[in-house]
């Protein structure tokens, strides 16, 4: 009998003593689950293909689902926006400093991927996606790591023959022979070292969060800071004065369209700082003028160039913002629609 | 002293009153001339009356504490959905962790889940696949136990050097509770593990019902000895944040297994290699290969006062230096503390004796002489395992490892009583 059996009968032993003679090994209690009821719930994924459903999808319609149901968060070419996953590139980075870890540089099977997109993604909305959707995400995010063709289709039938490139890249923890022996010496309590030096200070860098949270001077400051701000480009505007009153209807449309924005931007009265800057008065004002923000050196390259921010411009930085300016640190892939852009644009101006 | 805002308890303050009153404002009690008018005057609470027992049916902390709340890191993740936030360990004593405060972790936000609308399916490889209400689980023999419950994360932002000002933040992805629940063993046994055959390769796969179905495979080994289904946490239900109303508690082993809101439990064949178990949660090594299933969290120790939120507030003499010290392998058994760097280590006293995978609370009482101190401790276990510093973690793992840092913690403390996080040679 194995050590685990054992186990299991001292806990059955354990039941018959505390609930009485009366009382089998099983105390009779929930009731059988039905097949359904398993199958509604029992959907995870195991690296030999246990649990996978049968269907298909191709990378063709994988990049059109994941530009709607992705691409917010992960970027249209899965390189990932702001702190969100990047789910490809990274190949040949694990020993590097900083190692990029995407589904194809550090997933080791492919699975993985599939179940978690089937059952937690997208974010907000896990559980929406058919098996087909699934399986043409996922061969769009293999494409998207040069790991299949573009005309590939993804499905039950071949899904093991897809080779993951660091399928090989682990190994059970060895704690217990690389670290425990070493670190279980007796302990030195007496002149263990000649001299202590501090090497780094947590001051110096200054990453750690107010203790006040968004009540104190700091942000006050970047909060008149950025009154200045809007200040300054209010009196542009009034100056410039080309810039039509914007439509509300176009407003409404822009102000839904913002959330793609939300992430990294903010506006309005009470707008901070986040990944992007806060732009307010960005629709003719000055690139590259938001105080207490960092831009990219193109940004502030094209900001001495004596650009303004137009709607020509916005609307050209806004449909392929690393095209229009190279070296932006805007990692939002684009709006692909007109209507789209000129939408967030007169939303922008309604903050001007 | 009505002001809500006692000046003395947060960081900010202390600064500000201790700059006020040249460094030595609070020691307390000190004579006026005409005695003080704390004793000497009569004070309003002295005179007048106070709240009524209708008045707070269920109570939080009093005003004077508001600053002792969980608080997170906005720049650490794309979003506080998906994010973690830290327990004020810089501000409790003890060693037991009020549910209000202690750290939370989630991977699609917090939700509410009735204990009506609460089902648990235990399937796979199984004899009788089944489900169970809440009611049905209040019916299985009950135990009790204390665990700490540490993120495998914890400390993971110092690896790359002093980074974050604050016991809170370089160690608060921690919390101590006294646990009530059913051991998982019990539920597996209700439904039979005959179906399973030889059990020493089975794995269970855990899963929460929240949107992120956070799912981990844990070796049936682990299933069988102690991990528990719990439902109350220090004498009460779990809170929401927390996985209301049932959680696992995988004891000693990293947090992302505690799977809150649990709903299934399979019986497998082998791990499922979730998402949590590749992805995340593996330590990646110099080579670029990297550490999977490296579950158990090693013994740990950090000094909770002094330290950058919790300065000196009084002047030279009586200091008292305490902290916390964990392992997942076992009990503690003793904590050194040294007060230069590392050059001497004093050993420091227990609050109680270790318990295995819970919390132990440290004390070093000693005269203070007012000059710069580099505060360390040092953990010790039932198994021998000494807390390594962070220069023998990096000699075996290289700069690239997140997870499972639990190296030995430096403050530098300063005459003036402040202390800032630093790392030394």
């Amino acid at each position: 009998m194995s050590k685990y059996r054992k186990i299991l009968m001292g806990a059955a032993a354990g039941f018959a003593l505390a609930a009485g003679p009366a009382a089998a090994e099983k105390l009779g209690l929930g009731r059988t689950a039905l097949p359904d009821e398993i199958a509604a719930w029992d959907l995870d994924v195991s690296p030999d293909g246990t649990g996978l459903p049968v269907g298909s999808g191709s990378v063709e319609d994988g990049e059109t689902l994941f530009s709607e149901a992705c691409a917010v968060c992960h970027g249209e070419f899965a390189e990932g926006v702001d702190n969100w996953p990047k789910l490809a590139g990274g190949d040949d980075t694990l020993d590097h400093e900083d190692p990029l870890k995407t589904v194809g540089s550090y997933w080791p099977y492919l699975s993985t991927a599939w179940d978690y997109v089937h059952r937690s993604m997208p974010f907000g909305n896990a559980q929406s996606l058919s098996a087909d959707e699934t399986y043409a995400i996922v061969a769009y995010i293999l494409y998207s790591n040069y790991l299949v063709d573009d005309d590939f289709v993804l499905s039950n039938e071949n899904f093991l023959e897809v080779e993951m490139p660091n399928a090989d890249g682990f190994i059970i923890d060895d704690r217990p022979e690389t670290e425990y022996p070493q670190f279980s010496q007796a302990p030195c309590m007496e002149n263990c070292k000649d001299s202590v030096e501090i090497t780094m200070r947590a001051m110096v860098l200054d990453v750690t969060p107010d203790e006040e949270g968004g009540e104190d001077g700091a942000v006050e400051e970047a909060a008149a800071v950025i009154e200045e701000v809007v200040e300054e480009v209010t009196e542009e505007v009034v100056e410039v004065a080309a810039v039509a009153a914007p439509d509300p209807a176009m407003v409404e449309a822009g102000e839904k369209l913002f959330k793609k924005c939300a992430s990294c931007h903010m506006v309005g009265d009470k707008a901070k700082n986040k990944s992007g800057p806060v732009l307010n008065g960005i629709v003719g004002g000055a690139p590259g003028a938001v105080e207490g923000f960092r831009y990219s050196k193109a940004m502030s390259e094209f900001a001495e160039g004596g650009n303004v921010w137009d709607a020509a411009a916005l609307d050209a930085f806004l449909a392929k913002p690393k095209a229009f300016l190279k070296g932006t640190k805007m990692s939002f892939a684009g709006l692909k629609k007109e209507e789209d852009r000129a939408a967030i644009i007169a939303y922008l101006q309604s903050h001007n | 002293m009505s002001d809500s805002r006692d000046p003395f308890t947060t960081r900010r303050g202390f600064l500000k009153a201790t700059a006020a009153a040249g460094g030595a404002a609070m020691t307390a009690g000190a004579a006026h001339a005409a005695g003080d008018p704390l004793i000497t005057e009569k004070q309003p609470w002295a005179q007048a009356l106070g709240d009524g027992v209708d008045a707070t049916p269920y109570g939080l902390p009093i005003k004077f504490e508001e600053d002792v709340i969980r608080r997170n890191v906005p720049w650490l993740t794309a979003d506080p959905i998906s994010s973690i936030n830290f327990t004020p360990i810089h501000a409790l004593d003890g060693t037991i962790t009020p549910q209000g405060c202690a750290f939370e972790r989630h991977h699609s936000g917090a939700i509410e889940l009735s204990k009506s609308d609460y089902r648990l399916m235990i399937n796979g490889l199984v004899d009788t696949p089944l489900v169970f209400t809440y009611a049905d689980l209040e019916r299985f023999p009950r135990e009790n136990h204390v665990y700490f419950c540490e993120c495998a994360a914890n400390t993971g932002m110092e690896w790359a050097g002093a980074q974050l000002n604050g016991a809170q933040f370089t160690h608060g992805m921690i919390h101590n509770m006294e646990y009530t629940g059913v051991p998982l063993r019990t539920l597996l046994a209700e439904a039979g593990l005959d179906a399973a055959g030889d059990l020493s390769d089975k794995w269970v796969y855990v899963e929460g019902a929240d949107a992120s179905s956070n799912g981990r495979s844990i070796p049936m080994e682990k299933a069988l000895d102690d991990v528990l289904v719990a439902f109350k946490a220090n004498g009460e239900a779990l809170r929401m944040e927390h996985g209301y109303p049932v959680r696992l508690c995988v004891p000693g082993w990293e947090g992302n297994m505690w799977v809150k809101w649990l709903r299934r439990i399979e019986v497998m064949d082998g791990p499922v290699e979730s998402r949590e178990e590749t992805s995340k949660y593996t330590d990646t090594l110099e080579d670029g290969t990297s550490r999977k299933w490296t579950w158990v969290m090693d013994a740990k120790s950090v000094v909770t006062s002094p330290s950058p939120q919790s300065p000196i507030t009084h002047g030279p003499g009586p200091l008292v230096i305490t902290g916390l010290a964990w392992s997942g392998r076992g009990a503690i058994e003793r904590v050194d503390v040294s007060i230069d760097g590392g050059k001497t280590w004093q050993t420091a006293r227990l609050g109680a004796q270790g318990v295995k995978n819970a919390l132990s609370r440290f004390y070093l009482d000693i005269d203070w002489d007012g000059s710069e101190m580099l505060l360390q401790s040092r953990a010790m276990d039932s198994t021998g395992y000494v807390q390594p510093t962070k220069a023998q973690l990096r000699e075996v793992r290289g700069l690239n490892s997140i997870y499972h840092n639990n190296c030995i913690q430096t403050w530098w403390v300063k005459e003036n009583g402040e202390a800032e996080n630093v790392e030394v040679s």
